[in-house]
């Protein structure tokens, strides 16, 4: 009698595959663990307590053994107690709890920035080396790792579980979160906000790997642009540099050195410039005047993609100097009156 | 007799009793009877056919995502048909079920008597707010019929205006027009309670039941237009492109979730607050005691509506609002968990010293408390910033949120209706087999939710279709749970109706509670009192009830 052995094996497989507890694969996750011990320890012991006073009371005071009850008006001490304490508990959370918000959201100083486009239905990873990856991403170990993400279409949101970190991405506007991952293998990505039809297909794969292996796996799936250089490309196709040539007289400001300082704009505000700032001013010129410039620029709104921004964005922070625009514009111009080019035969 | 020590139940002698010839019920006769009736108990039998009829929709659709999610493989039906089922169970439940439930039924009956009127202010008014109901609710039924709508519960912008092409207006329009039947039963609701209360009714003496619906009321007045103006903004978006949430056009798509959880966030109080003032009657009915700290649980019900209004930020902390608002919209979260924690002990100390009888609404009321306190404490675990980061957007806050809305509210309304059953119908549910309907409802609901926080931590996101197959054996456990619970919820549909003919008659009163409500004929009279009675002692006062019966004669028929 009893189960059939090929039945108990299967279910002794099934059970022993099943997930109980995220594997700690961040240096968040430590800290997130132990939060969410401390926020269950207040759950046991509450449920523990208001179980134990209902048990007891309900044996004690049941009809069969108090058949008269002793009416009780109610106990300022009491209610101030169970006002106090819990406020108390709660008060520590959320200290607790914000901290790690902050310490989750901002990113080190020496993080290295991947960008993240997320789309119906998949995740897009542009590495600044010029590495593409779909649905994956690759990060090295003890290395902080900066995400900064942006949706072409509807709001997504970005979950590694192993990380236990997560952060919705947003048409529009960049969003940004880091973690640092210490144990090499691979990890679940998720899309945790509901995003239509093949919501739960939008997934991928965290790939970490050490060091060594991260550096050799850059290597081998370069596709040999990077980000700034396909940026420059852009820049050039565009015709940015017509106005932003640096020029004393051009008609737009110079972009040299632009990214992360304080720029004047038209209206009197102060900005801080970054890459929202840079992504913003790109699709939605009139908004962001530079002081002391005529409103001329056309948006770029449409002509764009969310990647070609990216490029653009890191190219415009990697411009120290208008050497190279201006290169690039005598290039074109030089390009205009073209010499002939010798083999090419002349009609 | 031994039953007399472990029961309170006092029926009149079976064999003479009758019910009532004359009540609310047999007043007048025919449908039209019915649907152009003004009487609140009329209006409230009515929504109390229509929600059940929604609830066993919505929980049909909770079966089939169930029975889907039974295995990791996205194979029972089309991705697109799983997110119509979702965004169905989450419409109709919400706005059709959880919003209407209590209040409009049990409260729709008991609020006037409670306060000792004959009707509520605007009795006409009570019956547009059901017909309002009954046209959001066809409208969702046309939805469902023309193919359905697969944004989710939230209609979360640009998904809803600009990338599906199912039927987003139909359904808007339908949460719309329910909306205005909420508005108006809130209001109907506030001015009975401050304008009709009867001679000696002072706020101090009502029923704790109706300080809870006059602060669900507030919430209701003042937050459902919001969410009024959310979903025409959708609308309006879907329809000519206004562009307020497109940021192509200069519009903010964090603006529509703003807007709607300004009006979510209190929704979910809506929807447990007239549940905790079950909660406050029942259990002091059954240790025949009055509720310890009467004046902390009437204040803590309106302290939740307050600070409920502040709050609705924290469905937003991993969106990128700055992150001071965060951290007040977290603190403002953690001193709205104060109110229910407050309310939890003192009906936990109504039981000290009592008379403790455990008849069925006293065993979902217990329910309530044990699985309102895990929803309550898991909600401090999502109020908590970072813990946020990781918990939100996965099962665990489908877990809390079931565990809120259907461990505590749904257990509160059948508590309620097994409670007021007897005064409704003027006949007994029949005990054992209630009893055991009450047990099997906590053993499935337990078994159904709690392998969902485990799945929330290990990071399964909601409304998924398909899941790594490592998460099964939980979701088995799920499934397998779903199914208890739904023999737990059809138990009390298939007794309460045997029981309008089968039942034993109840009489008056047979809890032997103090209500004003317990004080006249099951089935109450059209007009409620004979003569509007005066209101000469407090809620609660089982003194004063021992009193009365002392010196009465009983009368039966």
């Amino acid at each position: 009698m009893g189960i059939s052995p090929v039945l108990w094996q299967f279910l002794v497989k099934w059970l022993n595959a099943s997930a109980l507890f995220p594997r700690e694969a961040s240096t968040i996750a430590p800290w997130m663990d132990e939060l969410y011990f401390f926020l269950l320890a207040m759950t046991v012991v509450g449920i523990i307590l208001v179980g134990a006073i209902v048990f007891t009371f309900s044996i004690r005071y049941r009809k069969a053994v108090h058949p008269v009850a002793t009416q009780i008006e109610g106990s300022t001490l009491l209610e101030a107690t169970w006002t106090i304490i819990p406020l108390a508990i709660f008060l520590v959370t959320f200290v607790w709890g914000a901290l790690l918000y902050f310490r989750i959201y901002n990113p080190p100083v020496n993080s290295m920035n991947i960008y993240i486009v997320g789309k119906q239905w998949m995740w897009k990873a542009e590495h600044p080396g010029g590495q593409h990856e779909i649905n994956a991403l690759h990060v090295p170990t003890g290395r902080p790792i900066q995400l900064t993400m942006i949706s072409q279409d509807v709001f997504h949101s970005f979950s590694i579980p192993d990380f236990r970190i997560k952060r919705e991405v947003i048409p529009g506007r960049y969003s940004t979160m880091w973690f640092e991952a210490t144990t090499p293998g691979t990890y679940h990505l998720f899309c945790t906000q509901y995003c239509g039809t093949n919501h739960s297909a939008m997934i991928g794969e965290i790939t970490v790997l050490t060091p060594a292996d991260y550096k050799k796996w850059t290597e081998e799936s370069t596709s040999g642009m990077s980000l700034a250089q396909n940026g420059e490309r852009l820049f050039a196709s565009m015709n940015c540099n017509a106005c932003h040539s640096g020029n004393a007289a051009a008609r737009g400001p110079s972009l040299a050195g632009v990214y992360g300082s304080k720029l004047t704009l038209t209206n009197g505000s102060q900005v801080l410039v970054n890459e929202a700032y840079l992504r913003d001013a790109i699709l939605n010129p009139s908004q962001h005047i530079t002081a002391g410039y005529a409103p001329i620029m056309p948006t770029y709104q449409g002509q764009l993609s969310e990647d070609g921004l990216i490029d653009l964005v890191e190219y415009l922070k990697t411009l120290n100097t208008n050497f190279r625009v201006q290169q690039t514009l005598t290039n074109s111009q030089s390009d205009q009156a073209a010499p002939p080019a010798s083999g090419v035969v002349k009609p | 007799m031994s039953a007399s020590s472990t029961t309170i139940l006092s029926l009149p002698d079976q064999s003479t009793a009758t019910v009532p010839k004359k009540n609310y019920i047999t007043a007048e006769h025919g449908l039209l009877s019915w649907l152009l009736t003004g009487d609140h108990k009329r209006i409230a039998m009515l929504y109390l056919i229509s929600i059940t009829f929604f609830f066993f929709i919505g929980g049909a659709f909770a079966g089939l995502i169930r029975l889907e999610l039974l295995t990791p493989q996205p194979d029972l039906v089309a991705s697109d048909t799983y997110n119509k089922f979702f965004t169905m169970h989450g419409v109709i439940m919400v706005f059709l079920f959880l919003v209407p439930s209590v209040p409009a039924t049990i409260g729709n009956f008991l609020i006037p008597i409670m306060v000792g009127a004959r009707d509520l202010a605007f009795p006409k008014i009570n019956l547009l707010s059901w017909y309002l109901y009954v046209v959001g609710g066809t409208l969702v039924l046309a939805t469902m019929v023309l193919g359905g709508v697969d944004t989710g519960w939230t209609f979360t912008t640009p998904l809803s205006t600009h990338y599906l092409n199912t039927h987003v207006i139909t359904t808007a329009l339908a949460v719309f027009v329910a909306g205005f039947s909420s508005i108006f039963t809130g209001l109907n609701f506030i001015v009975t309670i401050h304008r009709m209360r009867c001679p000696g009714m002072t706020w101090f003496r009502l029923p704790l039941f109706v300080w809870a619906h006059y602060a669900a009321s507030i919430l209701m007045v003042l937050g459902t237009p919001v969410l009024a103006i959310a979903i025409v903004l959708v609308a309006l978006e879907r329809l000519i492109g206004i562009g307020v949430f497109d940021p192509t056009k200069g519009g903010d798509p964090l603006l529509f979730q703003h807007l709607f959880w300004f009006y979510s966030h209190p929704a979910v109080y809506i929807m447990i607050l007239p549940g905790m003032g079950v909660i406050s009657e029942v259990i002091s009915t059954f240790s025949r005691k009055r509720v310890f700290g009467y004046t902390a649980v009437a204040f803590s019900s309106v302290a939740i509506a307050l600070f409920g209004f502040f709050v609705w930020a924290h469905h937003m902390f991993i969106m990128g609002v700055s992150n001071y608002s965060a951290l007040v919209f977290s603190l403002l979260t953690m001193l709205v968990a104060v109110p229910s924690a407050i309310k939890i002990f003192n009906w936990s100390f109504t039981l000290q010293k009592g008379s403790i009888t455990f008849e069925t609404p006293m065993l979902y009321a217990f329910g309530f408390m044990g699985l309102f306190t895990i929803g309550g404490l898991t909600g401090v675990f999502l109020g908590s910033l970072g813990m946020d980061i990781h918990l939100t957007e996965t099962y665990f806050i489908v877990a809390h949120f079931h565990f809120v809305m259907v461990g505590g509210m749904l257990m509160a309304f059948l508590s309620g209706v097994h409670f007021w059953w007897p005064k409704m119908t003027g006949r007994m549910y029949p005990e054992a087999i209630s009893k055991l309907a009450a047990v099997v409802t906590f053993i499935g609901f337990n078994l159904t939710f709690l392998p969902q926080f485990i799945l929330g931590y290990l990071g399964m996101p909601r409304r998924y279709h398909s899941y790594p197959p490592e998460f099964q054996v939980l979701n088995v456990l799920s499934t397998a749970g779903a199914t208890v619970l739904g023999v737990g919820y059809m138990l009390p549909i298939l007794y309460l109706a045997w029981s309008l003919k089968y039942g034993a008659v109840a009489g008056n009163n047979p809890w032997q509670a103090t209500g004003l409500e317990w004080q006249i004929q099951s089935p109450p009279l059209t007009e409620n009192f004979t003569e509007i009675p005066i209101m000469d002692h407090e809620a609660y006062d089982y003194e004063w009830l021992e009193h009365k019966t002392a010196h009465e004669v009983t009368t039966v028929g």
